[in-house]
């Protein structure tokens, strides 16, 4: 009994940790692709710095376009961390703890390339610094400014906390393996870790905080980019729903997107044994809860101005479901919401593959409800002409390729440096599975191991040779 | 405690209270965080119980010189779109010109409106001058800003071109520089001012800035000066008195007695651009007949790396 436990524990470490200090040439292949991608957008960016934003397609008139749409993408993908982890983890779900870390990834990664996004779209970036010089509370923007840097920088802090014994657990076991710098690496982010009975009481402390902490944030942040529009006068923007319409819309294309790269990073590294169908259909289960909170607000918003068919209305709603939108509206509502909810609603479609393929349209869908939040809503004409049309350029094409590329780039950097699982929380959900002895003797409570004498067997997989 | 006598075990225990614990240095520092968000708030506070204090003094001591707020009243019985000359509007020209505002921009637009009845009437649309702006409540630096004298303008050379004014502001009023204007090289000789935005900066926003800096000087601003027709009347709602260049109105009583309206009045902007409304009627314009010629930027040679764009 005692042998098998350990057994099921030394797999589950070497498993995760293999990626640490193997790397094979499809990694770098991808790096190599995905770096190509971040270049030549940073070479369409400098050409928008020299000539100005004249090298775009927005105007006067829809006055913004790819950039903005990006930022509140990837802002909302962001809340996927949040609710995957700090609600699963408020309510002690127990299937979570394999799927945690690769959420809060998400969450820091998508946040930094959302918060880039802004940056791009200005005039005149060289005056970045009067937001703080001048900035003005009064100025939805500085909400935006306040409440995505605290969130960010809480959610580095809720990445980090969990990470501390995994970090340790990797000074501790992977000894000579790793580079040098790796090593430094580990050794001053585990900041002395030894699993004491204390620290673990500390660190339970932490966790429990930020994990409550980072859900309001995390509301506030949507809330306050709709804001964005919805502090304005005009027909499609004016409306008290869209700030939880927001929040909404960023938590359903987080769990979309945590479902898509989860299934990526499980084949790329083998956690087929950890991350298993369950998972994928708990997932599926929230994605299909959210296609009918989003059904709902999509009710609510257009019904209520389509009934009254007040001022711009019947242009803006015949744009959306008769004209220019149309294609775009209807690949959004149907193969956005209707879609994914049927794949979830029935038991055949219910599978593996079909979350994942409903993930997919979820992200598709959101993004195009951005882009006809934005574009649509600017192209309501408010005065006596006539509506102007928006062609984005190859700088934005080339931005938007490089947006994503940045955010699969960072992912992949960071699963080389840290665990994509949390590696002492799935092994104390071990411990409570087995009804064993209160959690004191879970992997990274052993006894402190110089990375001296962790080198171990030099023929033993990814995970060292730790003696148990 | 009250005891001062050291003894040497004392003064190892004083010194012991000095080292600073873990524990009470993340105190120190977390309480030292907060101090150090509030800080700059409050001078902000303090400038303001002061401020409130010197205007009650102000109020007791010398009496304040009369401040401005300025108005522009456009009586639509007399537009016609300059349909009449069989030129572009006037308006917009002399403001092209007088501003060297780029193309596409027209900080004073001739809108064609379909009447309810049929026709048209041509509506010249400047600047609103809300009083209750969108586009100065959403700057996030402050570079859009209402004057004294009411009037709204924008610092080209603090705005950081996040376009956010743009995207609010109801009358379509606000214009961008998209790439490198096209401007005239003598307009790179003129002494820029908020008030008269001149040369266009790349990455900022512009619009029309009703002109306080002519009016000041005793002249009414370009769009006025140029209506063939004597539509667009320029003056003081604080005095109550406005002039188109041909006759004095008291102002009051020229809005009251024309059913003078504003545009949007139900977003509750408070515009200083009144209408009277009408299509050209005192011109005899037939409303019937549609269009006007189009606006010209009627530079010959324009500054290096210029590029024209579309609105």
């Amino acid at each position: 009994m005692e042998k098998v436990r350990d057994q099921r524990r030394e797999d589950l470490v070497r498993t995760v940790l293999h990626p640490l200090v193997h790397t094979g040439k499809g990694y770098y292949m991808v790096v190599g692709a995905l770096l190509l991608v971040v270049f030549w957008g940073l070479y369409a960016y400098s050409t928008q710095l020299r000539e100005g934003l004249i090298v775009t397609g927005m105007r006067d008139r829809i006055l913004w376009g790819f950039y903005i749409i990006l930022f509140v993408f990837f802002i909302g993908i962001s809340h996927a961390g949040t609710l995957i982890s700090a609600i699963l983890r408020v309510v002690k779900a127990q299937w979570r703890t394999p799927v945690t870390r690769m959420a809060e990834f998400i969450t820091v990664v998508a946040l930094s390339v959302g918060a880039l996004m802004p940056m791009l779209d200005l005039g005149r970036p060289d005056r970045i610094p009067n937001l703080v010089l001048f900035g003005r509370w009064q100025s939805p923007i500085l909400w935006d400014l306040l409440s995505i840097t605290t969130y960010l920088t809480g959610s580095i802090i809720y990445l980090y906390l969990p990470l501390i014994p995994d970090l340790a657990l990797c000074r501790d076991r992977l000894g000579t393996q790793g580079s040098a710098w790796k090593r430094a690496f580990f050794r001053i982010a585990s900041v002395g870790w030894q699993g004491t009975a204390r620290q673990k009481k500390y660190l339970k402390i932490a966790m429990g905080f930020m994990m409550v902490i980072i859900i309001p944030v995390a509301v506030s942040v949507h809330t306050v980019v709709s804001w964005i529009f919805a502090m304005s006068l005009r027909e499609p923007w004016n409306s008290t729903v869209f700030g939880a319409y927001f929040v909404a819309g960023a938590i359903f294309s987080g769990i979309a997107t945590i479902i898509v790269v989860m299934a990526i990073l499980r084949k790329v590294f083998r956690l087929e044994a950890y991350i298993t169908e369950k998972h994928f259909i708990n997932l599926g289960y929230m994605l299909g809860g959210f296609t009918l909170i989003m059904m709902y607000f999509n009710i609510s918003e257009y019904v209520v101005t389509g009934y009254k068919m007040a001022g711009e209305t019947p242009f803006h709603f015949t744009q959306l479901l008769v004209r220019e939108f149309a294609p775009f509206f209807w690949m959004y509502t149907i193969g956005g919401m209707v879609v994914p909810g049927l794949i979830i609603l029935f038991p055949w479609t219910r599978t593996f593959t079909g979350v994942i393929i409903a993930a997919g349209f979820a992200m598709v869908g959101m993004w195009l409800e951005r882009f006809i939040i934005v574009v649509a809503g600017l192209r309501v004409p408010l005065m006596p002409y006539e509506p102007s049309w928006y062609i984005p350029t190859w700088v934005e094409w080339s931005v938007m390729a490089a947006a994503f590329a940045m955010f699969g780039l960072i992912i992949a950097v960071f699963s080389k440096l840290v665990p994509v699982i949390s590696i002492w929380e799935v092994a104390e959900q071990y411990e409570e599975e087995e009804g064993k002895v209160p959690a004191s003797t879970e992997v990274s409570g052993r006894p402190p191991m110089r990375p001296a004498r962790a080198e171990g067997a030099p023929g033993a997989g990814g995970g060292g040779g730790g003696t148990a | 405690m009250s005891s001062q006598k050291e003894t040497p075990g004392q003064e190892s225990e004083n010194l012991r209270k000095w080292r600073v614990s873990r524990r009470r240095l993340l105190k120190i520092m977390g309480a030292a965080g907060v101090v150090a968000v509030v800080a700059p708030i409050f001078p902000s506070l303090v400038g303001k119980v002061s401020a409130a204090r010197t205007q009650t003094n102000g109020a007791n001591g010398a009496k304040p010189g009369r401040i401005r707020q300025w108005v522009m009243v456009i009586d639509l019985r007399r537009c016609d779109g300059c349909q009449g000359i069989d030129e572009p509007p006037q308006c917009t020209q002399a403001c092209i010109q007088g501003h060297y505002a780029p193309e596409p921009m027209q900080w004073i637009q001739v809108f064609e409106h379909e009447l309810p009845g049929g026709g048209t009437q041509f509506i010249p649309t400047p600047c609103m001058q809300c009083h209750n702006a969108p586009c100065v409540n959403v700057c996030p630096v402050a570079a859009t800003f209402t004057t004294p004298e009411g009037v709204v303008l924008i610092d080209q050379e603090r705005c950081i071109g996040c376009r956010l004014c743009m995207a609010v502001c109801p009358y379509d009023r606000r214009f961008f520089n998209w790439g490198n204007a096209p401007i005239p090289p003598e307009s790179l000789l003129a002494d820029y001012n908020p008030e008269h935005q001149a040369p266009a900066k790349r990455g900022t926003v512009m619009k029309c800035d009703f002109c306080p800096d002519m009016a000041r000087a005793g002249k009414l601003p370009y769009c006025a000066q140029a209506c063939p027709t004597n539509a667009i009347y320029y003056g003081d709602l604080e005095e109550d008195i406005a002039t188109n260049g041909e006759k004095l109105v008291k102002l009051s009583h020229f809005l009251t007695e024309n059913q003078a309206y504003r545009l949007k009045e139900d977003l509750g902007t408070h515009p200083r651009v009144y209408y009277i409304p009408g299509h050209g009627e005192a011109v005899s314009r037939d409303p019937r007949r549609h269009g006007r010629k189009a606006t010209r930027w009627p530079w010959q040679e324009k500054v290096e790396g210029a590029r024209t764009w579309k609105r």
